[in-house]
């Protein structure tokens, strides 16, 4: 009987390895490299560093609205209308631009109406209580309608008198100890960091996963759940708004087709990363993890010359086994 | 002197009478069972304690001061912690995050501070020892019995200078060893000189812990006596009615 309080403080449930071996994170990286090695054998195309390249930066898209979906996520709620709010802001950012605005005030008028979007979805969920699978349904319909009105149904592929900027902003590359590293890239793993950082460290992302957790123990708590739950989808469709600025300067040019289905890609990727459905679970890395693998399998499919229909299939089996993967682990919980 | 006195309080919702000219004080340390059957005004007159709703009539003196409480946070910072029925803990947070939650301990300077993890598995882990639980803080409550998940509501309360606890059924839906616990607990606090009031329609505990018991039968108190000048046959029979006031 001489553990002391130290020893006590000290003891972890799991050691370090235990944990990282129930991390659903871990094992998507190992499906990663696994993927990887295989596919460096298999085909002489995946390990040149023009295909890194595009894979890095392809995946950026759906990375960066994972980071903002899984504030939402944690929270217990969904975001499905990001697709659209990343055409809606592509299209404020391709039309302010190509009237002759310059490229700070296109990317300020993107953000906005991301964040007016997300401040909509955020009320009605949190201060009138309207499930958010709902108010994000309709918000999907409305702001890819809001993107024709805005555009006329046209393309837009002039941005005005900044329109170099743009493109470089979206499509340029740096060199960083002799690799070419697309800009997107850049942007991604900085937002990861902020997103990683908020999460852990602060009384914020303490209180997302607060009211994932128990969202009436949170009130009782004195925690502001309303404000906190507007807040995260301010965060999700602010995301949605970067991403669309920047895959605007990427493609050179705006349809209003842009990122249709794209929500259910960003789910797919927070839940294979690791985020749970029913709230208070998810990581930055996951989401950035989860977003890589999906890239992936669309990338390697088309290396191996197997018939692009069977990409939906693979993704949404990689989704069936990271759900499978959390059940099996709730129930060793249970034990 | 009395921590809190309750004067002719009384509440109704549109025609219903909850409470009906209810006085009430408590001691610092000391340990008071409040009974009654469902509908009895319990948890309206816990309620009112802890901030949820303000009284129709009469008022509430903390240390001989008049109070009102608007909303739960002005009894928490009048020093008034409430333990939930249902606990209120975050199964997918630490012991030591669910203590502090809403409450977070922070290290650094303004907006550069961060959460200070070592700090809060610190002062848990000193609060689980001092309420001798086997409580760990870095563990989560999903992983926890009903006994450890306790402590951890309990050690929320002791986190500040709380002068009154209130317990709401504490013993319900545990293990009888995890009882013993949970008593201890309460015997802790009252012995940090904490004024407790405990919730409960299990006898036993009442007759374990408490120093007077309290009962109330259709919004009115019909009994407010020492435990050691009453026993369970009569409180059984004063929540009944069997008995009309003692």
């Amino acid at each position: 009987m001489t553990v002391t309080l130290e020893q006590t403080i000290a003891k972890r449930q799991h050691s370090w390895s235990s944990s990282l071996l129930s991390s659903q994170t871990f094992w998507v990286t190992i499906a990663i490299l696994c993927a990887g090695v295989f596919l460096s054998l298999e085909t002489s195309a995946f390990l040149t560093p023009q295909n890194l390249f595009n894979i890095t930066r392809n995946f950026t898209f759906t990375a960066i609205i994972a980071l903002g979906m899984t504030f939402v996520i944690i929270t217990g709620g969904i975001d499905l209308s990001v697709g659209s709010v990343l055409c809606l802001c592509s299209m404020v950012i391709a039309t302010t631009m190509h009237a002759g605005a310059p490229i700070e005030v296109g990317i300020l008028a993107a953000l906005l109406a991301g964040l007016a979007i997300g401040l909509f979805n955020g009320v009605l969920v949190a201060y009138l209580g309207f499930p958010s699978f709902v108010v994000t349904l309709g918000m999907l319909s409305a702001a890819r309608s809001f993107a024709m009105i805005a555009s006329n149904n046209m393309t837009v592929f002039q941005f005005g008198p900044d329109h170099d900027k743009l493109l470089f902003l979206g499509g340029g590359s740096v060199h960083l100890l002799g690799v070419t590293v697309s800009l997107p890239v850049i942007y991604t793993l900085v937002l990861a960091a902020i997103t990683g950082f908020i999460l852990r460290w602060t009384r914020f992302g303490r209180h997302v996963f607060a009211i994932g957790g128990n969202e009436q123990a949170a009130t009782l708590a004195g925690i502001p759940v309303k404000p906190i739950k507007v807040a995260v989808f301010m965060i999700s469709a602010g995301s949605a708004a970067i991403a669309g600025i920047v895959e605007t300067g990427w493609l050179g040019a705006v349809t209003t087709n842009l990122g249709t289905g794209m929500e259910l890609q960003v789910i797919a990727a927070a839940v294979i990363g690791g985020a749970s459905l029913i709230g208070g679970a998810g990581t930055a890395l996951g989401a950035l993890v989860g977003a890589l693998l999906i890239e992936i399998v669309r990338n390697s499919m088309g290396l191996l010359g197997i018939n692009p229909f069977w990409q939906g299939t693979v993704i949404g089996l990689a989704i069936l086994v990271a759900v499978a993967f959390e059940r099996v682990r709730q129930l060793r919980f249970k034990d | 002197m009395a921590v809190l006195e309750l004067d002719n309080i009384s509440k109704h919702f549109g025609a219903i009478r909850a409470l009906h000219d209810v006085s009430l004080s408590l001691e610092p340390g000391e340990v008071v069972g409040l009974m009654g059957d469902n509908g009895a005004g319990k948890s309206t007159l816990v309620k009112m304690i802890a901030g949820n709703f303000l009284p129709s009539t009469g008022n509430m003196r903390m240390d001989g001061k008049e109070i009102v409480l608007h909303r739960p946070v002005d009894a928490r910072r009048h020093g008034i912690e409430i333990v939930h029925q249902d606990l209120a803990l975050c199964n997918n947070l630490t012991a030591a995050a669910n203590v502090f939650l809403g409450r977070e301990l922070r290290k650094g300077v303004g907006p550069f501070s961060v959460l200070d993890y070592q700090g809060m598995y610190r002062r848990a882990g000193e609060l689980f020892g001092d309420l001798k639980s086997e409580t760990r803080p870095r563990d989560l409550i999903k992983q926890m019995s009903g006994g450890q998940r306790q402590a951890v509501a309990i050690a929320r309360t002791m986190l500040s200078q709380a002068k009154i606890v209130l317990m709401d059924e504490p013993t319900a839906a545990i293990s009888v060893r995890q009882v013993a616990e949970v008593l201890n607990h309460i015997k802790h606090l009252r012995d940090q000189g904490i004024a407790i009031v405990l919730i409960s329609h299990r006898m036993p505990d009442v007759f374990t812990v408490g120093d007077r018991v309290v009962v109330l039968r259709r919004g009115r108190k019909v009994a407010d006596k020492r435990i050691a000048q009453s026993s369970p046959e009569e409180v059984t029979g004063l929540i009944t009615g069997a008995i009309e006031q003692a």
